[in-house]
């Protein structure tokens, strides 16, 4: 059974930029509901956010959204006006250009580059311009501090995130994400087929780096000294009200989800089943962006769980534990994919 | 660059400001500003009358009030020469080491916060919740009982309260395993607390600093064993800990082993709770003979005295109050230099003081 989908390149296009313009804030939406309100409530046994509205608090996240719209929106005195109020922009829309090549399926996917775990990654650190922006245009100590330390630290962390895909590229012989997901679902482990090969059996050394490089790319707990509540108060946020804090929030988890679709996308083999199972394509097209999409909360519950429960570390910790013992393990996994894959 | 840490700064626990002079991400000198929210109190104490006064002082550290109460009443009572009859004095024991419970459980949780960790500091006042309650069934409130008397307490403990505190105390040992498990076993923590923020421990005897702060620094100095006997501390077997590192990660320790002491503490003070009175006969009017009298103990915060002038009227002429946050901020500007701007936040919460037992 195939069903083919028949229209033409512009409303194609359309179509691809309207799922695109959503997906950002959608996934911001559904993780911030799911883990920032409901999983965390439970983990935390707090009351507050699972009240409102009645079954499991269904109404809090309506009443956030209202309670951020009409909030004043204000800028200080002092402040770089328009500088201050592009940065939220720029950080969300790092987040937006890395979909672009996230596949969701067969052919659900906008462009599959051939550089595509490059280009994902690349663009991601983009948003470090919009958070040196907001630390600098605020004319603010706390946010300056927690703008240097971000940029710092989204540095110091490119590196281990790349060596940790390096290992699936060689594996995959491929950089586009199509191709690597279909190495996966077409592979075996030792000659049997059912499962595929994804890649988190044979990179777990690799998925471990890259779960904690981006963890530090998002500025998540035990990296998160940018926006450290309790020391910088918000660190670069620490001006922004209102809609445009909503912004730096829809780019903090909208990229939480970005990073767990490219983290489920090369380690655990994407929208596709194992192609034992034989479901055909037409079927993969509606079924990929589910599958794909349970493998993403599944990837978000880890980081969203290291995030509410770690205490966070210091800078200077921080860096030593990228430069001393992220890198070189991450250099290792490499030497060692190389020589597997030589050798078999 | 000068970075002024407060007067509004969620690490400060209030209006605490400090104006830290930074070299990159290191402090040259940090110069803690206080007085924000100074309420006189030792002077409104001269306009009232000595009952009237209990609703002052337990505003002076919000978190463990009831024991700030007891040393006050005691000072009125060893002036007018009177005591408080055994079951007064054990229920009084009970319900201070009940608040050092509590004060203890949210320093905890809270520890956990200043690192960074957002969910030890929910566990905090969940576990706190218990023990707040069991001071709200016996003394009508939570944050300000306002329970003692001169001569004894208002009232008897309510009926059941003896074996609920005993279900309680099960939580406070539960908690207190979690908080070993989840903060103080965490390696994040121990990297961010452990030969963090080390006070000498001749030092910190030099500048005052007491409780917890000074046993966690490996001095062996408890006033409910060491001090003027006082309530019913020498009936009791416990324990005094110390540690010897004096770091951050020592003053958690040491508030964690206190606070399983004083849970420890509460189930033997239930066993020997004597029946009778809890009120000696008092004058309808109190009027303290003429006098001095000093009088410390050993609160959550660590030492805690007030020194009383009587003249014999109805009220004092003169209180001096010696809370133990001021002493134990005092040494902040030698204890925060040349320390990252992450560690002012942990050892400013490992010394957990109460802006209100600073400023008065």
């Amino acid at each position: 059974m195939t069903l083919a989908l028949d229209v033409g390149w512009g409303t194609t296009l359309a179509l691809k930029t309207i799922i695109i313009l959503m997906l950002v804030p959608a996934g911001a939406l559904i993780l911030g509901y799911t883990f920032l309100l409901k999983v965390m409530s439970h983990m935390q046994s707090r009351l507050g956010p699972m009240d409102p509205g009645g079954f499991h608090g269904w109404f809090q996240l309506i009443g956030d959204g209202i309670k951020f719209i009409q909030k004043e929106d204000i800028i200080p005195g002092q402040a770089d006006r328009r500088v201050f109020a592009f940065a939220p922009a720029v950080v969300v829309i790092s987040t937006f250009l890395v979909f672009l090549v996230i596949p969701a399926g067969p052919d659900v996917i906008v462009k599959d580059l051939n550089v595509g775990v490059f280009y994902a990654l690349a663009v991601s650190s983009l948003s470090v311009i919009g958070v040196l922006m907001a630390g600098w245009a605020s004319a603010n100590k706390f946010a300056l501090l927690g703008a240097l330390r971000a940029a710092a630290q989204l540095i110091a962390y490119e590196l281990p995130l790349l060596l940790a895909v390096v290992g699936v590229v060689i594996q995959a012989s491929t950089m586009s994400l199509q191709g690597i997901v279909f190495d996966q679902s077409t592979g075996s482990i030792f000659g049997w087929d059912g499962l595929g090969s994804p890649f988190i059996l044979t990179q777990f050394v690799g998925f471990g780096l890259f779960l904690i490089a981006s963890q530090a790319e998002l500025t998540q707990t035990p990296f998160d000294m940018p926006v450290a509540e309790s020391e910088l108060v918000a660190g670069y946020m620490v001006e922004y009200t209102g809609f445009r804090f909503l912004f730096f929030f829809i780019g903090e988890f909208g990229t939480a989800f970005a990073f767990a679709a490219i983290s489920a996308t090369l380690f655990l083999g994407g929208w596709a089943l194992p192609a034992s199972w034989g479901i055909s394509v037409g079927v993969m097209r509606f079924l990929g962006p589910g599958v794909l999409f349970a493998k993403i909360m599944a990837v978000a519950f880890l980081m969203f769980w290291v995030r509410f429960t770690y205490p966070r570390l210091r800078e200077d910790q921080l860096q030593a534990l990228a430069w001393k013992v992220l890198i070189p393990i991450g250099l290792a996994n490499i030497l060692l994919t190389g020589i597997f894959k030589v050798a078999f | 660059m000068i970075l002024n840490l407060g007067p509004q700064h969620p690490a400060t626990h209030g209006t605490l400001r400090i104006v830290v002079r930074l070299d990159g991400e290191r402090v040259i000198s940090a110069d803690p500003i206080i007085g924000y929210m100074h309420r006189g109190y030792e002077k409104l104490t001269e306009f009232r009358t000595y009952p009237q006064i209990t609703t002052l002082i337990n505003r002076i550290d919000w978190l463990s009030s009831f024991a700030n109460e007891v040393p006050f009443i005691a000072a009125a009572e060893q002036l007018m020469g009177i005591q408080a009859p055994p079951r007064a004095q054990y229920i009084r024991t009970t319900l201070t080491e009940l608040s050092r419970i509590a004060t203890f459980l949210l320093f905890l949780g809270e520890m956990g916060l200043q690192v960074g960790a957002l969910t030890p500091a929910f566990y905090g006042f969940r576990d706190r919740e218990h023990i707040l309650n069991l001071i709200e069934a016996a003394t009508g409130g939570r944050f300000h009982p306002n329970f003692n008397r001169i001569g004894g307490l208002k009232d008897d403990l309510p009926w059941g309260w003896v074996n609920d505190t005993r279900t309680a105390m099960k939580t406070v040992f539960d908690a207190c395993d979690t908080f070993e498990d989840l903060v103080a076993g965490n390696e994040i923590f121990e990297a961010r607390t452990r030969s963090i923020g080390i006070i000498p421990a001749e030092l910190g005897a030099a500048y005052g600093v007491s409780g917890s702060n000074l046993r966690a620094s490996g001095v062996n100095w408890d006033l409910r064993r060491d001090g003027k006997p006082y309530l019913v501390y020498p009936e009791l077997d416990f324990r005094v800990w110390t540690h010897p590192d004096g770091d951050s990660y020592a003053r958690y320790w040491v508030r964690l082993q206190e606070t399983r002491e004083a849970a420890r503490m509460v189930l033997q003070l239930l066993d020997k709770m004597p029946s009778g009175p809890i009120m000696t006969k008092v004058p309808l009017i109190i009027k303290v003979p003429a006098g001095e009298v000093w009088v410390e103990t050993e609160n959550p915060l660590g030492q805690m005295g007030y020194y009383v002038v009587s003249r014999g009227a109805t009220g004092p002429f003169r209180v001096k109050i010696r809370s133990a946050s001021f002493s134990n901020v005092s040494i902040l500007p030698w204890l925060l230099r040349g320390v990252f701007v992450a560690d002012v936040i942990t050892i400013l919460g490992s010394l957990y003081f109460i802006l209100g037992d600073i400023d008065r």
